[in-house]
């Protein structure tokens, strides 16, 4: 599939997504920190040219681009007219092309004070939305993808996990994870089994526990958001919540940054790239519990952007 | 209008494309391919997908003998593409039906060539004689195939020994949708050049030239030049002709589904003990004193995927039918060897091997069946076998050593003239560890210093007679060799089976229920309830038609299962195991 140019179409035309699960979504657009003060900020979102800004007061709003609004122009958030919904959550800017829930997901964890909360990335990758999240579910590649780092040889099994949809909060909730890790604490040399906990709370986004090295009553929150360009591309943005005074904020971003390198070639490499559902596209192992309970839930909930519908 | 036959033979690749363990990426009319050369120079041309997560197998590892997927490392066999391997379940063996897609590859003309569904053979080319050609670098279009033949009619190049002169004769000598041949003539020189036309996409391709013979040494390089630069000349005149033109839409490849079976989750594929295969014994042999070595190749097509530790059974011309492990290295897939011994109190198994089968002859065999699987995940793995018990751990060290994964081979023999397989063996190196001509008491005492230093993260797997076994155990079990660690094999179940018991059977999916009178087995009574179910040794050895108990205790009389498995009481073998309660209640 080529890569639409988003230039090329008029505002205010019918959405290009005609999927309305997805629509009504909230998706992150960019990390706040990292905004320049009431001035315009292009972005693409769905195939939707769109604008955003953040305010001197921390106030954010998003709208579709227009010609009297560029790149880096003075922007007054408080008097725009014409805007789509947008909130301020976790760091990021996230706004809506539908008609978003009134709140976002919760991360409990981000309102512990003692946490380091910073976005050690925002990656483009050429691929689906779905197949992203995927990969951030799956833990059978760490050894091959992320050798001595998250998993190495001949360490390779995947035991036994827990997937649930939790049904009061509509979630994918996989518990009871465990991979071993070589070096998994600074405090030792030898490589044990870390914990882990997965949530995807929303299509496109995913929320993961890990046992911190530097406090093993508590758990480290690593999530990432997905902002889908077009069916095909999207920008991935990482949030880190962890417990860490120790580390630089570069150090703790420059190894977020190592791992999600290391994935961006394999997941460019998956064909088809959008993600498909129908269960005989691919081979699923007992390791890929939580990916197919994520496919069912896709279908379920009728989601088409990003995926190859199972036929009917 | 581009010809899209899925018939038609097209040249995908130059063969010296296929560099020493490389994976070159291939495409043919919008399906792309993973194309590599093994070490014993099959050309294996895959569908570009791993059957897992859909990853490009053109990004992953050749090691001679598999291809390894780069995002969870599962492996394929040399020419089936069978799955051999899933390291996320080191102690399944993968179901054999994980097969990917492969299509047939000819080499000729110093090209690649592949077809959908090829009809006929490669076209023959007047004037092209094999092995003396200079294959010219591919030249890649941004233009329909049939577009680039009409502009290479008129492509000019100068013939070899007038390479600097200009205004060569050309003359167009055959040509057909995909390919022609030019002639060009200057003075007393004279050079023939196939061009075949690679249709990569609905609106690329890639121009594949080929001299009817080698310049010199000295000229080689400056008649490629020359050839690069008028090719990549016309190239820059096709894409201008065609920049106006509206691009066709790319061609959308349909993916194979995967089997049914394997779309929820990996289940134990159902066979009863049938012989689905003819295979030809292409070679027999003296494989050591007493040990008698047999090639196996199929009669027409190809083999099934093995896995290191794998069996089939071999239906002899006497009517017996027996169980041998496959010794095959990994990718050795266009033949299974196997070793028999010959036993002299055998009930004729043995001695119809040796005596009466002939190289030449056909025998029915089943497919492989793995029911002692290869661990690699361990941090270290001892291989242990007794005599004849060599043959499945062959094939594991052949697959542990290839992946470059700690082991020991200790392999028990009377002496060196008795152990088998002895090319395989020296290329194992260090990690063999013969020993020779040792009494039980020594044997005992080897084993026991063997197993002295259990870490964990170690596996032991032990195959050969059965007091050795026992030994072999109980001293593993003594050193703190914890039994899920302890992985096992017997050739036979010497224990006396008790079949006096009489006990009702039901079986829980099949909503059936039946008794089981004494003299007859729970797998008797199970097909002849309309039911199928796999078995190859139906003496309690071999594990395959394992059954898992709902209800009810069973009387264990196999050799199968380990101690702990047994205690549990949650599996039974139907064809020795019958029960101690009144009622069993199987999942069936």
């Amino acid at each position: 599939m080529r890569r639409p140019d988003h230039n090329e179409r008029p505002a205010m035309t019918e959405p290009k997504c005609t999927d309305h699960v997805t629509l009504n979504q909230w998706y992150p657009l960019g990390a706040i920190d990292e905004a320049p003060r009431a001035r315009a900020i292009d972005t693409v979102l769905l195939e939707e040219n769109l604008s955003y800004a953040v305010a001197g007061d921390g106030t954010v709003a998003a709208w579709r681009r227009r010609e009297d609004l560029k790149p880096g122009m003075p922007v007054d958030v408080a008097a725009l007219t014409d805007t789509l919904p947008a909130i301020s959550a976790y760091g990021y800017v996230w706004a809506s092309l539908g008609r978003p829930p009134a709140a976002l997901f919760p991360i409990p964890e981000y309102a512990e004070p003692d946490r380091r909360k910073l976005n050690a990335a925002t990656i483009g990758v050429n691929v689906s939305a779905p197949r992203a999240i995927e990969n951030f579910l799956d833990m059978g590649h760490f050894p091959y993808v992320h050798t001595d780092i998250l998993g190495a040889e001949p360490h390779t099994e995947v035991k036994e996990y827990d997937v649930e949809i939790s049904t009061d909060r509509d979630e994918i909730l996989a518990t009871r994870c465990r991979f071993f890790q070589p070096m998994a604490s600074t405090a030792s040399d030898g490589g044990a089994d870390v914990d882990y906990i997965y949530r995807v709370p929303h299509p496109f986004c995913s929320v993961l526990y890990k046992s911190s090295p530097l406090d093993e009553t508590r758990l480290d929150v690593i999530a990432v958001f997905l902002q889908p360009l077009d069916q095909e591309h999207i920008r991935a943005h990482m949030m880190l919540c962890v417990l860490d005074d120790e580390n630089e904020d570069k150090v703790i971003k420059r190894f977020q940054q190592t791992i999600f390198g290391q994935d961006k070639p394999i997941l460019e490499n998956q064909y088809p790239k959008r993600l498909p559902l129908d269960p005989r596209a691919e081979t699923p192992i007992r390791a890929d519990k939580s990916a197919i309970a994520y496919r069912r839930w896709l279908s379920q909930k009728g989601v088409t952007y990003g995926v190859i519908p199972a036929a009917a | 209008m581009l010809d899209q036959s899925r018939n038609r033979w097209h040249p995908i690749a130059a063969s010296h494309d296929l560099a020493y363990r490389h994976v070159f990426h291939g495409q043919l009319l919008g399906r792309e391919f993973a194309v590599w050369r093994a070490d014993d120079d099959f050309v294996n041309i895959w569908e570009n997908r791993c059957l897992h997560r859909g990853v490009r197998l053109s990004i992953g590892i050749n090691d001679g003998r598999e291809l390894k997927c780069q995002y969870h490392g599962w492996r394929y066999s040399n020419r089936t593409a069978g799955c051999t391997y899933i390291p996320a379940h080191p102690a399944d063996a993968p179901a054999r039906t994980i097969t990917n897609r492969t299509f047939s590859a000819v080499e000729r003309y110093g090209f690649v060539w592949t077809a959908e569904e090829p009809v006929g053979e490669v076209p023959g080319i007047a004037g092209l004689a094999e092995g003396d050609l200079l294959v010219l670098r591919g030249i890649p279009v941004n233009a329909a195939a049939d577009r680039v033949v009409e502009h290479l009619q008129t492509h000019r190049f100068q013939p070899v020994g007038a390479l600097d002169a200009d205004g060569a004769e050309m003359v167009v000598e055959t040509a057909d949708a995909f390919s022609l041949a030019l002639l060009a003539r200057q003075g007393t020189a004279e050079t023939r050049c196939v061009f075949f036309v690679q249709p990569v996409d609905a609106a690329r391709s890639v121009i594949r030239g080929v001299l009817d013979r080698q310049p010199e040494a000295a000229q080689r390089m400056a008649v490629l030049r020359h050839h690069n630069e008028r090719l990549s000349a016309l190239r820059e005149r096709i894409e201008d002709a065609v920049r106006g033109e509206p691009a066709p839409a790319p061609i959308e490849p349909v993916f194979d589904p995967v089997p049914a079976e394997l779309a929820e989750m990996p289940q134990p594929t159902p066979h009863g003990r049938k012989a689905t295969l003819r295979v030809e014994v292409a070679r027999k042999w003296a494989a050591a004193d007493g040990i008698a070595g047999f090639e196996l190749t199929p009669l027409g097509g190809g083999l099934p995927t093995f896995q290191p530790g794998a069996h089939i059974d071999v239906h002899m011309p006497n009517g017996e039918i027996r169980q041998y492990s496959v010794v095959n290295g990994p990718g050795e897939s266009d033949r299974f060897t196997i070793g028999v011994k010959r036993e002299p109190e055998s009930a004729g198994g043995s001695s119809c091997m040796h005596d009466t089968v002939r190289e030449g002859d056909v025998l029915a065999i089943s497919e492989p069946r793995n029911n002692f699987p290869l661990r690699r995940d361990a941090s270290k793995t001892l291989l242990v076998a007794g005599g004849i018990g060599i043959t499945p751990l062959l094939a594991m060290a052949q697959a542990l050593h290839n992946q470059d994964l700690a082991f020991e081979l200790h392999y028990f023999a009377r002496d060196e003239a008795q152990m088998a397989f002895r090319e395989r063996l020296d290329g194992l190196g260090a990690t063999l560890h013969p020993h020779l001509g040792l009494d039980p008491q020594a044997t005992g005492d080897t084993l026991s210093s063997l197993f002295s230093t259990y870490q964990d993260g170690m596996h032991l797997y032990l195959c050969g007679p059965g007091p050795m076994l026992e030994a072999a155990r109980r001293v593993a079990a003594e050193r703190g060799w914890p039994e899920q660690a302890i992985h096992f094999e017997y050739f036979k179940n010497t224990n006396e089976i008790d079949d006096s018991s009489t006990f009702e059977v039901a079986l829980a999916r099949s909503c059936l229920t039946f008794q089981v009178p004494a003299g007859r087995t729970i797998l008797d009574m199970v097909r002849e309830n309309g039911v199928d179910m796999p078995s190859s040794c139906e003496q309690g050895a071999c594990g395959t038609c394992l059954a898992t108990v709902i209800e009810g205790e069973p009387d264990h009389q196999d050799v199968y299962l380990n101690d702990t498995e047994k205690r549990s009481g949650t599996k039974i073998m139907t064809c020795v195991s019958r029960a101690r309660s009144a009622r069993l209640v199987l999942d069936l």
